[in-house]
């Protein structure tokens, strides 16, 4: 019998869930709690979760996020018509995976190597993994159950993921767009009353304006940028 | 990798950290930067854990600041110093086991070869002393042997900064570490003759101490390698902790070295350097 795979916190390093029997969904089938359900099901589970917990943010991956051809371009529309049909829902980036250090704006994006600060920061209670590549997902999802009390779903272009309470496999633009019809279907069952909403905008703080900077604007570290008074690169030795 | 991967999906950039739209507005990719500019774009690498007054740092700055093309490079790193700031570049990163390098760079580059047959894709591997001289130095010299198609730099510190101070082959003779308290018994490895026999076709030893002479070294080492086969950099970037150089004097320590074993120096074939005199009579012409 597959273990029950819940929200956590589920303490440090847990046991990753295929380790527990939880398989992956056949074709047509989703994951709902470590649980082999049909994709209807897991969808209106994912709806709901999406609609009665606190902060639902949605993690969009470069998978979607970079316009690298027109499915991922369309898969990326299709999100953000989701987005917009789940009140109060955020969209937090993950754009790439290099380590972000000394210290990432938690506001502005996730890394998926330490997604819980984010979660933490931001008291996300549901989230959405969308087009990251599954290695990433895997260590993010397995990394927010230990951590976190985040409920997370995970919608997979490939297999799915054990680790996610909620997997949906084989994503295409049309599947997130009967996701959302599902999920219209779920608030209005719940009385929840929303009329389509963008959600709000990256709050990363304005940065250098590169249009106006100099090397003057480097002060007294302007001497590693320019090279020294007949200085200058000659022919070969 | 290529320019279609930096180009944010419509109805996302809004939704995108402010980095990553300054990267793709004002950043390197598509687009031909001059390395005094530096500063004035958005960099490839800006935030890292490197030490404060880390000269390896600076170099890596201007070696992003110097790619010809930054969407079609991957650059390979190890174990040491160096990849704490090549991991957090917006260029493709692939950490290699300490010593096989170039073996995986190798690979790498014949299966761009294999996957883009009408693209340049680029490879880079960026190690330390011991990365490439001490442990990768069997895999360094047989990619040479091989004439494999990519740039190799050392970033020289002269020792193992990261695990507290052990002497690499690149140590200067007599050096005494903190892990090495003898001091040193043989002489610095010849790296760049080494590189010269083992068949690399442009070969450059270089303290940066000028980001304009950094860069053209960097597009020199890419683009030979490109079209003729292995080319190597040797680059003095001090490790002001372990050989304790106050952080404002290290400039001052390159370029002190610069004076005394670290002189500029650079070597190519004839067939490189016909190259080179083609392109850069013409630049506007040949594309990098």
């Amino acid at each position: 019998m597959p273990a029950e795979i819940v929200p956590g916190p589920s303490g440090y390093i847990p046991t990753p869930a295929v380790f527990e029997e939880v398989e992956l969904s056949p074709p047509g089938y989703g994951l709902y709690l470590g649980q082999i359900v049909d994709e209807l099901t897991a969808m209106r589970e994912a709806a709901r979760a999406m609609l009665t917990r606190r902060n639902p943010t949605i993690f969009p991956g470069p998978k979607i996020l970079w316009g690298w051809n027109a499915h991922a371009m369309e898969e990326a529309k299709a999100i953000l018509e989701l987005s917009a049909e789940i009140p109060n829902c955020r969209i937090i980036p993950m754009p790439d995976y290099r380590p972000k250090y000394p210290k990432i704006d938690p506001e502005a994006e996730i890394n998926p190597n330490h997604p819980n600060l984010t979660i933490l920061h931001n008291k996300i209670e549901a989230c959405i993994f969308v087009g990251v590549h599954c290695h990433y997902a895997n260590l993010s999802l397995r990394m927010i159950r230990a951590g976190t009390n985040c409920f997370t779903i995970a919608l997979c272009g490939e297999l799915g993921h054990e680790d996610a309470m909620v997997s949906i496999r084989d994503l295409t633009p049309e599947k997130i767009r009967r996701f959302k019809e599902v999920l219209i279907e779920v608030r209005e069952e719940l009385g929840i009353h929303h009329s389509p909403t963008p959600p709000p905008e990256n709050p990363s703080l304005p940065q250098e304006d590169f249009q106006t900077l100099s090397v003057l604007d480097y002060g007294e570290y302007s001497y590693l940028l320019l090279p020294r008074k007949d200085e200058q690169v000659t022919d070969t030795e | 990798m290529g320019l279609e991967y930096v180009r944010i999906s419509p109805g996302f950039e809004k939704y995108m950290p402010k980095d990553y739209v300054d990267l793709v507005q004002y950043g390197q990719f598509g687009k031909e930067v001059d390395v005094q500019q530096l500063g004035q774009f958005k960099e490839l690498v800006e935030e890292h854990p490197m030490c404060a007054g880390c000269f390896m740092a600076y170099f890596i700055r201007v070696f992003y600041a110097a790619l010809p093309k930054p969407e079609d490079t991957i650059v390979i790193g190890t174990a040491g110093c160096a990849r704490l700031a090549l991991s957090q570049a917006a260029v493709p990163f692939i950490y290699g086991n300490y010593g096989d390098t170039n073996a995986v760079a190798s690979g790498l580059k014949r299966a761009l070869n294999i996957r883009f047959p009408n693209k340049e894709k680029d490879v880079v591997v960026m190690a330390g002393d011991g990365g490439l001289i001490d442990i990768g130095f069997g895999m360094t010299m047989h990619s040479w042997f091989r004439r494999e198609n990519f740039t190799t730099i050392m970033v020289d510190n002269e020792v193992y900064g990261n695990t507290g101070g052990q002497e690499s082959g690149m140590s200067p003779k007599g050096v005494q570490l903190k892990m090495a308290p003898k001091g040193k018994q043989f002489e610095k490895i010849n790296a760049v003759e080494l590189a010269k026999t083992a068949g690399c076709v442009y070969v450059a030893k270089i303290s940066p101490t000028n980001p304009k002479r950094i860069a053209k070294t960097v597009r020199r080492a890419v683009l030979a390698a490109r079209e003729f086969g292995p080319t190597f950099i040797h680059a003095y970037t001090s490790c002001n902790i372990e050989y304790s150089i106050p952080t404002e004097k290290v400039l001052e320590d390159a370029r002190k070295r610069e004076k005394q074993d670290f002189g500029f120096y650079e070597w190519m074939t004839d067939e490189v350097k016909e190259f080179f005199e083609q392109l850069e009579r013409a630049p506007q012409e040949v594309k990098a």
